[in-house]
């Protein structure tokens, strides 16, 4: 077996062991990045230098019986909306290419504490703005399962690194759906947790109210051990709640579990593979022992509208610091104060970011805001409402990730409106603060994997966790994983 | 409803942002699109549900009155564009 | 010519006197090297988030129960969005959806009587940052250290009519937030900052005119010029036939009139929406009354108090307490001497004189209670006559607090031996053999000629009324 068969946590175990030293587990990854990110551009920015002296390091405190964390040691990424001390944080913007962060995102520090190992900088929609990675300021990233294809986004770098196995898992953040569509997309596992389980400090906003950070990795055990790890109430965030840590999963028995299958999910637009695929994860659920229960989740439609109005809302708002004045893009040439921040934000953000930070400053707009924020903020809550509902008949839905697996890069470019569709099965479970996790449940025709995605009630991570890793007992689409160069 | 060239320019500059004349068009095509398509949400009957800002039913969140050390002045200017004497530097105020 | 009222309603922000600012833990102390008081939160940068700091809501209470407002049990924060150097976040994080306090008063008295101001809301926001504009360079120098500092903005009701009221309503303000301790109110160094709402109406007409706002007024007496001064320009554009324009005008106290700031800023769309970024505050019945029970003691229970405890007229304890750093140093000085009347007479007396002569406020005041109470008991125990008292005063009033080494060091403990009076008293009848006899023959008037030159050469150490008792002895034998 060789290394880029192990899970993160089958890695940490054989580094505990010391089997592969954590020096021989970055080189490997950082060897393997120069191989393939020339095709995939999963990075940003790699940090070969910070990671060797990192990996050495946490050997040290390994060797020294300091270190005993599962996943000490383990090579990883973190999305480049995160901030890191002395590392560039660049949104994937041309606003922030030279933006050094003189501090670290709370889950940073986590990570360091438990020994992680950062490889660099995973790519992005520019500001966590779009589905497919591709308003990357630093270009597209493209799919490691097959490179004329898009690997979803805004987390589409953290995605496609850990699917091309250049790291073992990495750090994403998903506002709408940006850590599960790009998981769907690549064939990883990933969860957006419950909104305030995870400190969003240090994390460049988008929408304050929808962003939460998450792992992608290669298997639901993984993402319990991530989870687990970044978790917890932070003094530095309000939004952020003390909650008692879920278990790890363990075993196959779903005896008890039911697992609710709204119809409304399934209907027009779905890809006939992607249903397909789903709904045999739910008959292996079944096999398992949840009983599928039929639920309705009836304001699906309303939920991209909303969820738009919301989020371009606030980030008309976050996006307001970049000016120029403090940090980032400033132009050469400008009249006046006025001139310097148009110049700097009409040069600085690209036409995604424009688009939609302009659709929010006009849903908070005088004379504006009652029809779209304020409406937006009631369909909220019935979005909430109709989940709360869901959840007296089930304990976890079962639902697609996104309606197709990964298009071809630049299908959907010239029109937003088709890209935002894309989100539907996402965009709600932000809105309501509910975790979802997206496990790959098997392959389409082309051979482009597909995810499906289960909704948990508010900090119900523990169920989700239990119910894919039972899943990924009896299944192996988790383990495939895309091959390159001498071994493809 | 209609997207006026008046409300481009407003949002433009409600946004900051610098408009060209062929980005005004695109402006305004793209902001027609996206408010056509959120203008959906009139058609939801949300008579008597109340705004809901907070998904989460937590409050209170505090911190104590304690005073923590300020950072380096040097990293706070760290990123900045242009500096001086301790300050972050822009074109002048008019008063 | 109609006659026309004056129709003003002002918008006060405080400082909050707290430790730490509204969502860091930077400091709020006043002044500093530049950026030196900032973390990446108040200097908004990216990926930084809010948390409240617990006592400016406490202070919020506390300032709304104290002007009789309502206290918004459901509370949450807003942003507030615009563009301008000063604000590295691009927004402000303020209340308009839900103050935290609304609907209450504050009592005034005028020359025209007593009336009842109304507080429409109290909220919190915070400070923004400051500007200096660098005239080398042309270009303006940014600093953040005022920047997170926690504000209260008291809005009142437009109830004011005149220049007087409108100082009335601010005294009384300031005097309820200093005593709470929630604001030092220092006008210069802009802890306390009123704008002025004022539009003009024919008298009996009951729909308001057009209002202007006035901003940039740093002293109450700039606020009445300013007033005075907007209300003519007012008044004469209305006479000439013109019509008021709402507009945000920037006061010049120099040139003793104002100007329209740019209509850029005049027409703001601020796009506020709730803070996602703070839980919303839920404020309980136990909060309030707990927050109540710590209420100190306010002036006007100190007026009635002092004349009760220490025997002190209506008028002395008012102008004690108008103050708060006067009436904690009457109440500590009078603790430390156990003399309140006499302490009273001394702040009343000189101290009050010096500080006008001097131009000290109360709040900039170096003299130390201990220090007043010791000169208090000096003089009472007859160790200290009151002409060297007035010279230890002067070294104390400069923040000088050990009394009993300057009475030392500069020898002015009153002479205490008979046998120096005696020496001194000799001398003084030797010299002044004609005055004597005149005294002897029947001019009485000569004695106080007498006292003054024993007292000269005693270089006023000297009790007077011993001199006159020796001196009279002395002049009969």
């Amino acid at each position: 077996m060789e290394i880029f068969d192990l899970s993160a946590l089958e890695l940490g175990a054989r580094i505990q062991s010391r089997e592969i030293g954590v020096a021989e587990a970055a080189r490997a990854c950082l060897d393997r990045i120069a191989a393939v990110d020339k095709t995939v551009n999963a990075f940003i920015t790699v940090t070969e230098r910070e990671a060797m002296a990192q990996a050495e390091a946490v050997q040290r405190r390994i060797d020294s019986g300091e270190l005993t964390h599962p996943l000490a040691g383990v090579p990883m990424a973190v999305k480049d909306l995160i901030s890191t001390k002395g590392v560039p944080t660049t949104c994937a913007s041309r606003m922030l290419e030279n933006y050094v962060p003189v501090f670290d995102a709370t889950v940073v520090g986590k990570l360091n504490a438990i020994g992680a190992v950062c490889l660099g900088k995973t790519n992005m929609d520019e500001f966590a703005m779009g589905s497919s990675t591709e308003s990357s300021y630093f270009g597209v990233t493209r799919n490691p399962w097959d490179e004329t294809r898009v690997p979803g986004g805004s987390s589409g770098g953290s995605a496609a690194a850990v699917a091309a196995r250049e790291v073992f898992y990495a750090l994403g953040s998903d506002t709408g759906g940006s850590i599960r569509q790009p998981a769907s997309f690549c064939g990883v596992t990933g969860i957006k947790p419950t909104y305030g389980a995870v400190s969003r400090y240090g994390l460049l906003a988008y929408a304050s109210s929808l962003d939460q950070i998450g792992p992608l990795t290669v298997d639901a055990a993984d993402a319990a051990a991530v989870t687990r790890a970044i978790m917890g109430r932070d003094l530095y965030d309000s939004t952020s709640v003390d909650v008692p840590l879920p278990d790890m999963p363990q075993g196959d028995s779903l005896t008890g579990l039911r697992v609710g299958i709204p119809e409304d999910y399934f209907g027009e637009g779905l890809g006939e593979d992607v249903r397909a695929r789903v709904l045999e994860m739910g008959r292996t659920l079944e096999a398992l022992g949840a009983e599928l229960v039929p639920v309705k989740m009836p304001m699906l439609d309303y939920a991209i509208p909303a969820y738009y109005v919301l989020a371009c809302a606030e980030a008309s708002s976050n996006l307001s610091r970049y000016d120029g004045v403090k940090y980032g893009f400033r132009p050469e040439k400008f009249e006046d104060l006025h001139d310097l921040y148009i110049t700097a934000r009409s040069e600085g953000f690209g036409a995604e970011v424009k688009r939609r930070i302009m659709l929010g400053a006009f849903a908070l707009s005088s004379g504006y805001y009652d029809a779209y924020y304020n409406k937006a903020l009631r369909v909220k809550a019935l979005i909430k409402r109709a989940f709360d509902a869901c959840f007296e008949q089930a304990d976890v839905l079962l639902t697609p990730a996104a309606p197709t697996t990964a298009y071809k890069l630049g299908a959907h470019t010239d029109d937003p409106i088709q890209m935002y569709l894309g989100d539907i099965y996402t965009v709600s479970v932000n809105m309501a603060g509910l975790p979802g996790m997206v496990v790959p449940c098997g392959f389409d025709g082309d051979g482009l994997p597909v995810g499906a995605q289960l909704i948990g009630r508010a900090f119900g991570e523990q169920t989700l966790f239990a119910a894919a890793h039972a899943y990924q007992l009896h299944t192996d689409a988790h383990k495939r994983h895309p091959h390159f160069g001498k071994e493809g | 409803m209609e997207i006026t060239d008046k409300l481009v320019a407003y949002v433009a500059e409600l946004a900051h942002l610098k408009l060209g004349d062929e980005q005004k068009a695109q402006a305004a095509s793209d902001l027609s699109r996206m408010i056509g398509y959120v203008d959906k949400l009139a058609q939801l009957d949300t008579e008597g549900v109340e705004p809901m800002s907070h998904a989460f039913p937590v409050t209170n969140v505090f911190r104590e009155d304690e005073v923590r050390e300020s950072m380096d002045r040097g990293l706070i200017l760290k990123n900045a564009p242009a500096s001086k004497e301790g300050c972050f530097l822009v074109p002048k105020t008019v008063e | 010519m109609a006659t026309y009222e004056m129709v003003i309603g002002l918008e006060v922000h405080v400082e909050l006197a707290t430790r730490t600012k509204i969502f860091c833990g930077c400091t709020t102390r006043f002044g500093g090297a530049p950026n030196t008081h900032t973390c990446p939160i108040c200097t908004g940068m990216p990926g930084t988030l809010p948390v409240v700091n617990r006592r400016v809501v406490e202070y919020a209470i506390a300032a709304g129960l104290a002007t009789n407002c309502e206290i918004t049990r459901f509370n949450k924060f807003d942003r507030k969005n615009y563009f301008y150097p000063d604000l590295p976040k691009a927004y402000q994080v303020s209340q308009l959806y839900l103050p935290i306090c609304r609907n209450g008063h504050v009592d005034i008295r005028t020359a025209a009587g007593e009336k009842s101001v109304g507080i429409h809301e109290i909220h919190m926001e915070e400070d923004a940052g400051k500007l200096m504009h660098d005239p080398w360079i042309d270009q303006t120098m940014v600093d953040y250290n005022r920047c997170g500092v926690p504000l209260l903005e008291i809005v009142s009701e437009p109830d004011m009519r005149s220049a007087e009221e409108v100082i009335a309503y601010l005294t009384k303000l300031r005097q309820t937030l200093q005593y709470l301790g929630v604001s030092d109110c220092k006008m210069q160094e802009g802890s306390l900052r009123a704008d002025v709402n004022l539009s003009v109406r024919p008298v009996g007409q009951e729909a308001f005119g057009t209002r202007t706002e006035m901003k940039n007024l740093n002293s109450f007496k700039a606020i009445a010029r300013a007033i005075e001064g907007e209300f003519r320009r007012q008044v004469e554009l209305i006479e000439d036939g013109g019509r008021v324009l709402q507009q945000t005008r920037r006061w010049d106290d120099n040139k003793g009139t104002s100007f329209a700031m740019r209509s850029k800023e005049n027409a703001q769309d601020y796009r506020y929406f709730p803070e996602p970024d703070l839980p919303p505050i839920e404020i309980s019945q136990a909060w309030i009354d707990a927050v109540r029970a710590r209420q100190p003691e306010l002036a006007e229970a100190k007026v009635e108090r002092y004349q009760r405890e220490f025997g002190l007229p209506a008028y002395d304890a008012g102008i004690l307490t108008e103050e708060k750093p006067m009436a904690d140093l009457f109440e500590q000085a009078a603790a430390a001497c156990g003399k309140p009347k006499e302490v009273s007479n001394w702040i009343m007396g000189e101290t009050m004189a010096m500080m006008k002569e001097k131009q000290v406020l109360p709040e900039n005041l170096a003299l130390a209670p201990e220090a007043l109470g010791r000169i208090v008991a000096l003089v009472a125990e007859g160790r200290l006559s009151r002409q060297s008292a007035r010279e230890v005063f002067a070294y104390a009033f400069d923040g000088g607090e050990d009394v009993d080494g300057y009475v030392k060091e500069h020898g002015l403990e009153m002479v205490s031996d008979d046998s120096a009076y005696e020496a001194i008293l000799a001398d003084v009848l030797a010299r002044c053999q004609k005055d004597v006899e005149a005294y002897r023959a029947g001019n009485q008037k000569v004695f106080g000629f007498l006292v003054g030159q024993a007292m000269k050469a005693l270089k006023g150490k000297a009790d007077p009324r011993k001199i006159n008792e020796m001196l009279r002895k002395a002049l009969e034998e």
